[in-house]
C-alpha cells in the first residue's frame, strides 16, 4: 500500500457564536489557511471531500454550500455524513486508490444556529417508535452511560470532574479554544446539574468552526513546503444500535478500532509508544472510558489515570492537551479538529500546548452516534 | 498504486410508494440479504459497510449508526456518504475507492430511501439557500423546468420528443420486476398527463419510491476468486460545480455533466462514446434530461438528441440502450436511485439482467444526477482494466 500524509492543515478559532460569518463562510477560511499552510494553490490539489450532517446544518444536502468553498468547482468532490475522522478516512482512501495523488477535505459546525433545537437533533438518533417519546437526547442517554459506568468500577464524580479541570485549564495555552478556564474540582462539582450525573461542568459547549486538512501520497507530499506527517494506522468500528442491545459500561467497538490502528501502526504497548492523544471528550466521564478503550490503562481504571497526573500535559501519556471539546465541541468537525491538533503536536507546533520536543507518535480520535456507538481511531507519526 | 475493483453482488428490493410491510432497517436488510446471496457471501465476509441516503426523507439522524441492525454494520467499520439526489452514485464511488485503496477486500455498499416515511418536497427545500434560492427555487422542480425550457428555446425540441424519453423508459420497466412503475405509456398520454411546472408534466417526472439497492465490491485480490464474471471500474468521474441555483449557467448543457463526460473519456481512452458503450443507465428523473443530457455526455451533437431517441439508438435492441431496467422516471428511491444504476449495469455485464439483459455488454455506463445540478459518472467493464 502507498503511505499518505497530512501535508496541510487550517482551522478557525472554535466560538459560542460565529455571528459574522455563515457555515460556507467558516469553510472558507479554514481552506484558505490549509492552502496556506501547505503553501499551495487549488491546484495542487487533486480532489476534495467535505464532511458535514444535514440535522445540524439545518439544510438537505448540507455539502451543497460547501463545495464551492472548498475549490471543488471543477474537481471531483464527494461528501461523507458523520464525524470529520470518518471524512478524512474516506480522504484518505481516495488518495491511496491511485486515482487522486492529494485530497482536501474540510468539515464544519455552526451550532449556534441549532443549538436552540440540539436535543431534538440529537433525539432524532433515536428509534422514531421505541425511544424518541422518552425523550431521550444525546445528554440524557450519555447520563445514563456515565451511571452505569461509574457504577461498575466505582468511578467517582469527583475523578470525573479532574477531567474538566485539566481540560479547561489546558485550554488556558490554545488560541482556539472556546473556554479556557482555571477552575478545580469543586467548581465542577458545584456546578448547574444537567442530566444526572452530569453537571455543566462536565458536557462540552455547542461551538462554531470549520477545519480542513490537505493529505497526499507520498510522491506528492514533497511538492508541499510542510514536513508530512504520516497516517501509520487508522481504524473504525460501530457497535449495536439500541442502547438496551449495548452494555453502556463498555466501548468494545473503540477495543476493536485501537486494536486495528495499533496492528497497521506496529503498536504493541500504547501507553509507551503514543506520545500524546487527542481524543473526544464530549462529556468527562467519556475521557475516561476512552483511555481504557484505548488501553492506556486497564478497564475500570479511568479515573485513577486522570488522578495520577498521567493524561496532564506533563504525564507520561497526555490527553487532550488542546483543552479537547470540553474546551470547544464543533459537532461533526470535532474530530478533525483532534488530528490537527495532533499535526501540530507531531511538527512541534502547538506552542503553549506542546507536550514535549520530538513527538513522534500522536493518537486522535472521533466518534459518531450516541454514547460512543461508533469510534474512529488514527496513529500519525512523524517517520 | 491503488487496486483494480468490481462490484461481485448485487441486490435489490421490490419498490413501491409505500412499502408498509417494513421499516426502514427491514428495507435495507431486504436489499444486504439478496447482494449477499447474489455474491454467495455472508455478512461475516464483509470487511465494512458504507451506507447512504437522504437525512430528512425519513427524519433519523446519524444512518450508519440507526442502520446497523438492517445492514449488518455490527462490530463492522460503517460510514455514511451523502451528497443529495447523486448519493447513490457517490456510494458507487465510494465502494471503488475503498476497496481501490486497499483499506478494504469486501465491502457492502448500501443506497436507501423510504420517502413515504416525509414530504419529500418539504424535506427538498431546504437544500437551496435560505436567503438566495429558496423563495424561487425551491424544490427538485424548479431548476428542471428551466433547464428544459432553456433547451427547448435554444435547439427547437418539444415536448413531444421529451415524451418520447418517456415512453421508452416506461416501457422497458415492464422488463424490470424491482421496477416502481410498470405501465407502457403513449406519446399522448405524457402529453395530456396534468402539467406540473412548466413544459413538465406528470409522465414526464420520476415518482418518489421506498426501496433499497445494495452492492458488494470486492477488490482485484479476492474478485475474481468470489465472482465468474466482476464487473470491474473502468474509472470514475464527477463534478459538483454550482452550489447556488442562481449561479447556473444553462443553455449550453449542463456544466457538471460536460466536464465530467469529458474527464472520463480521457481518463479511459473512450473516443466515441456511442459506438464503445453498451448499455448505460442514466440517472435522469425526467424525461428531457434523456435529451438533453445525452447530448452532453457527447453521444451525439447538441441539439441531436432528438433525433436519435426518435430513431430509436436508445431503446432495447437499439446501438446503444439507456435504462433498461426502466430508470429513474419508472423507480425513484433516491439515495439508492443511483446505485441501482450502478447494480443494474453490474447485472449487464454478469449476464444476470434476467428480461432486460442487452446482449454483448463489455463496456457500460451507470451516471448520477442530484444537488445543484451535479453529475456522477462511472464506467464498467466486463474486462478486467490494464
Amino acid at each position: 500500500m502507498d503511505r499518505v500524509a497530512i501535508v496541510g492543515i487550517g482551522q478557525t478559532k472554535i466560538e459560542a457564536s460565529k455571528e459574522r460569518q455563515n457555515y460556507p463562510e467558516m469553510v472558507y477560511e479554514a481552506v484558505k489557511l490549509a492552502l496556506e499552510d501547505a503553501g499551495v494553490g487549488m491546484d495542487e490539489v487533486d480532489n476534495v471531500v467535505t464532511t458535514s450532517n444535514d440535522f445540524w446544518d439545518g439544510r438537505t444536502i448540507s455539502c451543497m454550500p460547501v463545495g464551492g468553498v472548498s475549490g471543488a468547482f471543477d474537481k471531483n468532490i464527494s461528501g461523507v455524513e458523520g464525524d470529520g475522522t470518518f471524512g478524512a478516512f474516506y480522504a484518505t482512501c481516495r488518495t491511496l486508490s491511485g486515482s487522486y495523488g492529494s485530497t482536501l477535505v474540510t468539515a464544519h459546525g455552526k451550532g449556534s444556529e441549532s443549538r436552540s433545537i440540539a436535543p431534538m437533533i440529537t433525539n432524532a438518533a433515536f428509534d422514531p417508535v421505541l425511544a424518541r417519546s422518552l425523550g431521550l437526547d444525546m445528554t440524557t442517554a450519555c447520563a445514563l452511560q456515565a451511571r452505569k459506568y461509574m457504577q461498575r468500577y466505582g468511578i467517582t464524580e469527583e475523578e470525573c470532574a479532574q477531567v474538566s479541570v485539566k481540560n479547561h485549564g489546558n485550554a488556558l495555552d490554545n488560541p482556539n479554544a472556546q473556554s479556557p478556564m482555571k477552575i478545580t474540582v469543586e467548581d465542577v462539582m458545584k456546578s448547574e446539574k444537567i442530566a444526572e450525573p452530569l453537571k455543566a461542568l462536565d458536557v462540552s459547549p455547542i461551538s462554531d468552526g470549520a477545519c480542513c486538512l490537505i493529505l497526499a501520497n507520498e510522491e506528492r507530499a514533497k511538492k508541499f513546503r510542510t514536513k508530512p506527517v504520516w497516517l501509520k494506522g487508522v481504524s473504525f468500528c460501530a457497535d449495536a444500535f439500541q442502547l438496551g442491545d449495548r452494555d453502556l459500561s463498555e466501548c468494545k467497538p473503540l477495543e476493536q478500532a485501537a486494536a486495528k490502528a495499533y496492528r497497521m501502526a506496529g503498536i504493541t504497548d500504547p501507553r509507551k509508544e503514543i506520545d500524546v492523544a487527542e481524543i473526544c471528550d464530549a462529556f468527562t466521564y467519556q475521557e475516561l472510558m476512552w483511555t481504557e478503550g484505548l488501553g492506556f490503562c486497564k478497564k475500570g481504571e479511568g479515573g485513577k489515570l486522570v488522578t495520577s497526573g498521567a493524561t496532564a500535559k506533563d504525564g507520561d501519556i497526555p490527553v487532550n492537551p488542546s483543552g479537547g471539546l470540553l474546551s470547544g465541541h464543533v459537532a461533526i468537525a470535532a474530530g478533525m479538529y483532534r488530528m490537527i491538533e495532533a499535526v501540530r503536536q507531531i511538527r512541534g507546533e502547538a506552542g503553549g500546548m506542546q507536550v514535549k520536543e520530538g513527538v513522534k507518535t500522536a493518537l486522535a480520535h472521533g466518534v459518531n452516534g450516541l454514547c460512543g456507538q461508533s469510534h474512529c481511531v488514527w496513529i500519525l507519526g512523524s517517520e | 498504486m491503488g487496486k483494480r475493483a468490481a462490484i461481485i453482488g448485487t441486490g435489490q428490493t421490490y419498490c413501491k410508494s409505500i412499502r408498509r410491510d417494513v421499516n426502514g432497517q427491514e428495507l435495507i436488510n431486504e436489499a444486504v440479504t439478496r447482494a449477499l446471496q447474489d455474491a454467495e457471501l455472508t455478512i461475516d465476509d464483509i470487511d465494512g459497510v458504507v451506507i447512504g441516503n437522504m437525512d430528512h426523507f425519513e427524519g433519523i439522524n446519524y444512518v450508519d449508526c440507526w442502520s446497523i441492525d438492517g445492514s449488518g454494520g455490527y462490530m463492522k467499520p460503517t460510514m455514511k456518504l451523502c451528497t443529495g439526489g447523486t448519493t447513490g452514485t457517490t456510494l458507487g464511488i465510494g465502494g471503488y475507492h475503498m476497496v481501490a485503496s486497499g483499506m478494504f477486500d469486501k465491502l457492502l455498499v448500501i443506497g436507501w430511501e423510504k420517502n413515504s416515511e416525509s414530504d419529500t418536497t418539504g424535506a427538498i427545500v431546504t437544500a437551496t439557500d435560505p436567503i438566495l434560492d429558496r423563495g424561487v427555487m425551491a424544490g427538485a422542480l424548479a431548476g428542471l423546468a428551466i433547464e428544459a425550457s432553456e433547451y427547448a428555446a435554444a435547439y427547437g425540441a418539444t415536448s413531444k420528443d421529451a415524451a418520447r424519453v418517456s415512453v421508452r423508459d416506461r416501457k422497458h420497466a415492464c422488463n424490470n420486476p424491482y421496477a416502481h412503475l410498470r405501465k407502457e405509456v403513449t406519446i399522448e398520454e405524457v402529453l395530456s398527463s396534468p402539467v406540473i411546472s412548466d413544459p413538465l408534466r406528470l409522465l414526464d417526472m420520476c415518482p418518489r419510491t421506498d426501496g433499497a439497492c445494495a452492492v458488494i465490491y470486492a477488490n482485484e485480490d479476492v474478485a475474481e476468486k468470489l465472482c465468474p464474471q466482476p464487473a470491474w471500474v473502468v474509472g470514475t468521474s464527477n463534478r459538483h460545480c454550482y452550489s447556488r441555483f442562481a449561479d447556473i449557467k444553462g443553455q449550453t448543457g449542463m456544466l457538471s455533466l460536460t466536464t465530467a463526460a469529458k474527464e472520463l473519456w480521457a481518463k479511459t481512452g473512450v473516443k466515441e462514446p456511442l459506438k464503445e458503450i453498451d448499455v448505460m443507465e442514466m440517472y435522469q428523473p425526467y424525461s428531457w434530461g434523456g435529451l438533453i443530457w445525452f447530448e452532453d455526455m457527447g453521444f451525439c451533437k447538441k441539439g441531436e438528441g432528438p433525433k436519435y431517441i426518435w430513431d430509436g439508438v436508445t431503446d432495447m435492441g437499439g446501438e446503444c440502450p439507456v435504462n433498461p431496467s426502466g430508470g429513474v422516471i419508472s423507480t425513484n428511491p433516491i439515495g439508492a436511485t443511483g446505485l441501482i444504476r450502478c447494480a443494474e449495469i453490474a447485472g449487464q455485464i454478469m449476464g444476470k439482467a434476467g428480461d432486460r439483459q442487452v446482449p454483448d455488454v463489455e463496456l457500460a455506463l451507470a451516471t448520477g444526477f442530484g444537488g445543484c445540478f451535479w453529475s456522477d459518472m462511472i464506467l464498467y467493464s466486463k474486462n478486467k482494466p490494464a
